[in-house]
């Protein structure tokens, strides 16, 4: 019973997913775990479903997400990204989130606030993109020091996520 | 040579046995009932050829009446006729004095209830009424008793919404397989029908809800996306939108609860007519032998409900993001709820998704036969059905932390059945308690979202600040339904409750209820009990045997077979028994008993279900 999530889903634990193949098997294993192909089980087979279910759920929501699929292959390897301790952060990459940040405030007060968010929006989006195709090559370098670089870029994708939203969340109070 | 098929008692039923089950939409201003007849879902009609049931509830003195004969009593006795319940599901005082309509609403120490002729009653109560009345006219038709059905609800619907619901299906003495949403419900009943794969808008405004739902439907696989919605927001705004507005031209006060229905029933009439005609006349009664007519064109009704439109268009937008398709992703736009007939709606809808919507099918009956077609899945008449409904939570859910934040444990749009666990710790020293609040909603403040539950975890063994260690677990299940566990893992103290709504029903109340309930006396109470453990033994008892047949030799060694038999013959006695605990007891004895087999059943079938695939298809 405990797989982790790439067996679970017959997977090589890796950075890179197919997604269509991840989708494919995400419904064959509900097909046959989801509650709803267990309605006239006992009650105990029925919360069992649902414990599997709610594990497969959780499984492919990891794995179909970039942060989330390397912070748990982090964790794989023994990394906890989540710590309060974790400190592996370059310092021009702060300055830079810095800079992010005020350029996104000041975009409220911009004579086309909306026009400004979107390019703000698109520019986040390529850095997101450039950061995890860096992933992607550290994780299949596979040494202790790409891991280590693969945690750094990690964090760098969580800042630039919650980035992402607030924009999203600004043009939605624009809307 | 015949074979002959041995099966013992309490062991499977026949198994091209047809059970009966129906799907039941019940709407905030019409109801319906649908089930699968020869591989056909449709939706049933009444005495007089009606398949729409007004969801109107009328308490005489000693008579209750549901249907087209109440709403015709509604202008006349507006006290004791109670029209779109709906919107006071799982709601309290605060909610439902902001939107009274007119009806006294009492306090209580549960729910909120509405003082009639009768007595007064709780919107569970009403809607439970409701539902009694579809099921006995799905009865009549199928001739036979339900053993099963769905029953939907918007998908923007919250915790306490979706447990009120299922308090009203136990009222009415019914066995819901599944809350199913409604634009999943209709989903199913227009993918079904076209066979189209893609991904999918369904709009869906109501009578006094309103949902978005984008899905995209694969290989049989309906996976929501995302929901977004308003559970307060329908077709009964824009009646209310139009008669402010004669109100305001005919130069009256709407603060009579008569002359308010009066005006609503013409609002509504104008506004059904709005859709054919550019222009409409009215005609209220003010008082005794004084009149007031209008004139009210499609120009001025559009002006009148073009904000309440905008308001639909803003969650569109925020569950297109959620899902993370671009308009241009979406193939379809399918319109449900007898809202969307009204032609300024499709306009703006077509415009928002640069699309025709699809209006093909009757909008006011796709949901019930939607929910149909599940039903009749999930009673077990279709074996090996590919269908799966894959549904989301629509709104965050999460825990009160210091300073009156919540902290999300579970975010909106998150495919359920879900579970997630998040650690909290002690703030005092020495503190042998924690308070658990659960919420819903978007917001960082508690005092902006929707207070579900608060409990406490007690006994928690004195340690310094900081110290203990509190796992609390949200499970939602299938049903969008939240369970709540809190357990200090250093001492293994342990609290749970299913989130009870802070405005639901206790189920001691439900019990009560049910015994008032004239055809429910206490007698009918323990019998119910006792038949109900008797058809839970009969389930286990059959699918144990069902699992030794199939697994057995495989997956267990003698030892094990013969705890599992000896279980199982406990349960056989003790299902001759009169006695509901002594059932109950046996159950529990035959679940720990397979306990480990299930594990490895389960685990056996994750397996088989991608042995097509292996690994080295990778490398």
């Amino acid at each position: 019973m405990d797989r982790n999530y790439f067996e679970l889903f017959a997977l090589p634990v890796s950075f890179e997913v197919d997604i269509s193949s991840l989708s494919e098997r995400y419904q064959d294993l509900q097909r046959s775990a989801h509650p709803d192909k267990f309605t006239n089980a006992t009650d105990r087979d029925r919360r069992l479903s649902m414990q599997q279910a709610s594990m497969i759920n959780e499984a492919y929501q990891v794995l179909k997400d970039p942060l989330k699929r390397a912070q748990y292959l982090l964790n794989l390897n023994n990394v906890d990204t989540h710590s309060e301790s974790n400190t592996v952060m370059d310092t021009a990459f702060l300055m830079q989130q810095m800079e992010l940040r005020e350029a996104l405030d000041d975009i409220m007060d911009a004579s086309d606030p909306l026009a400004s968010l979107e390019s703000f929006s698109a520019d986040i989006e390529s850095q997101i993109r450039n950061l995890i195709s860096q992933c992607q090559t550290c994780f299949s370098d596979n040494t202790e020091d790409s891991l280590k670089k693969a945690e750094g870029l990690t964090l760098q994708l969580q800042f630039l996520y919650r980035l992402r939203e607030e924009a999203e969340d600004r043009e939605e109070a624009l809307l | 040579m015949a074979l002959l098929q041995i099966s013992e008692p309490g062991e499977a039923t026949a198994p091209h046995q047809h059970r009966l089950a129906a799907g039941i939409d019940l709407g905030t201003t019409n109801s319906l009932v649908a089930t699968v007849k020869s591989g056909e879902a449709l939706t049933l009609a009444d005495h007089d050829g009606q398949h729409l049931l007004p969801s109107v509830v009328q308490y005489q003195k000693d008579n209750i009446v549901v249907g087209s004969a109440a709403q015709q009593a509604a202008a006349t006795d507006p006290h004791n006729t109670i029209s779109s319940v709906k919107r006071f599901m799982g709601r309290g005082l605060d909610d439902v004095k902001a939107d009274a309509h007119g009806y006294e609403f009492i306090e209580t120490e549960s729910v909120p209830r509405i003082r009639t002729i009768a007595g007064d009653v709780s919107a569970v109560e009403v809607s439970s009424q409701i539902l009694a009345n579809l099921k006995q006219r799905a009865e009549e038709s199928l001739g036979g008793e339900l053993q099963g059905v769905v029953i939907t609800v918007p998908a923007y619907f919250d915790d306490a919404q979706r447990q009120a619901t299922k308090d009203a299906a136990r009222l009415a003495d019914l066995n819901v397989l599944r809350l199913l949403n409604e634009p999943t419900a209709a989903a199913v009943a227009y993918g079904l029908d076209s066979g189209s794969e893609g991904v999918h808008a369904i709009y869906d405004l109501g009578g006094g809800t309103f949902d978005i739902s984008i899905l995209r439907l694969n290989r049989g696989v309906f996976e929501v996306l995302a929901t977004a919605g308003d559970s307060a927001l329908g077709g009964d705004d824009m009646d209310r939108a139009i008669a402010n507005w004669m109100a305001q031209e005919a130069g009256v006060e709407l603060d009579d609860a008569y002359l308010q229905r009066r005006m609503m029933n013409e609002a509504r009439r104008a506004k059904e007519a709005l859709t054919n005609n550019d222009s409409v006349e009215l005609s209220v009664e003010l008082a005794a032998g004084k009149a007031w007519t209008g004139l009210i064109d499609a120009e001025k009704f559009n002006a009148l409900i073009d904000g309440l439109i905008k308001k639909t268009l803003l969650p569109c937008r925020r569950a297109m993001r959620d899902a993370g398709v671009s308009v241009e992703e979406i193939n379809d736009v399918v319109m449900v709820g007898g809202s969307t007939r009204v032609p300024r709606v499709r306009e703006k809808v077509a415009e928002f998704f640069s699309k025709p919507p699809l209006v093909d099918i009757d909008p006011d009956k796709v949901v019930a036969v939607g929910a149909a077609i599940q039903a009749d899945a999930l009673v077990g008449n279709k074996p090996d059905d590919e269908m799966l409904l894959l549904d989301v939570n629509p709104l965050s859910l999460g825990i009160e932390t210091m300073g009156g934040l919540v902290e999300k444990v579970i975010p909106r749009n998150t495919t359920i059945p879900v579970a997630r666990a998040q650690e909290f710790t002690t703030f005092k020293d020495g503190q042998t308690a924690m308070a658990v609040h659960v919420l819903q909603g978007e917001r960082e403040l508690v005092d902006d979202c929707r207070s579900l539950a608060r409990f406490e975890l007690r006994d928690i063994p004195p340690m310094v600040a900081g110290a203990a260690r509190i796992l609390v677990t949200f499970q939602v299940d299938a049903d969008g339904l939240l369970e709540v566990t809190a357990k200090e893992q250093t001492s293994g103290v342990e609290a749970s409750v299913q989130v009870k709504p802070s405005y639901g029903l206790e189920d001691n109340e439900i019990e009560r209820m049910l015994r008032e309930n004239v055809e429910h006396a206490q007698d009918d109470v323990d019998a119910r009990k006792l038949r109900e453990q008797q058809v839970e033994a009969d389930r286990v008892l059959e699918a144990i045997n069902a699992a030794l047949a199939e697994d057995g030799d495989a997956l267990l060694n003698d030892e094990e077979r013969a705890t599992i038999a000896a279980s199982l013959e406990g349960l056989k006695q003790a299902r001759e028994n009169e006695s509901a605990a002594k059932i109950k007891y046996a159950i529990d004895v035959a679940d720990k008993a397979t306990s480990d087999f299930a594990a490895k059943r389960m685990d056996a079938s994750i397996n088989k279900a991608l042995s097509g695939h292996t690994l080295d298809e990778f490398e």
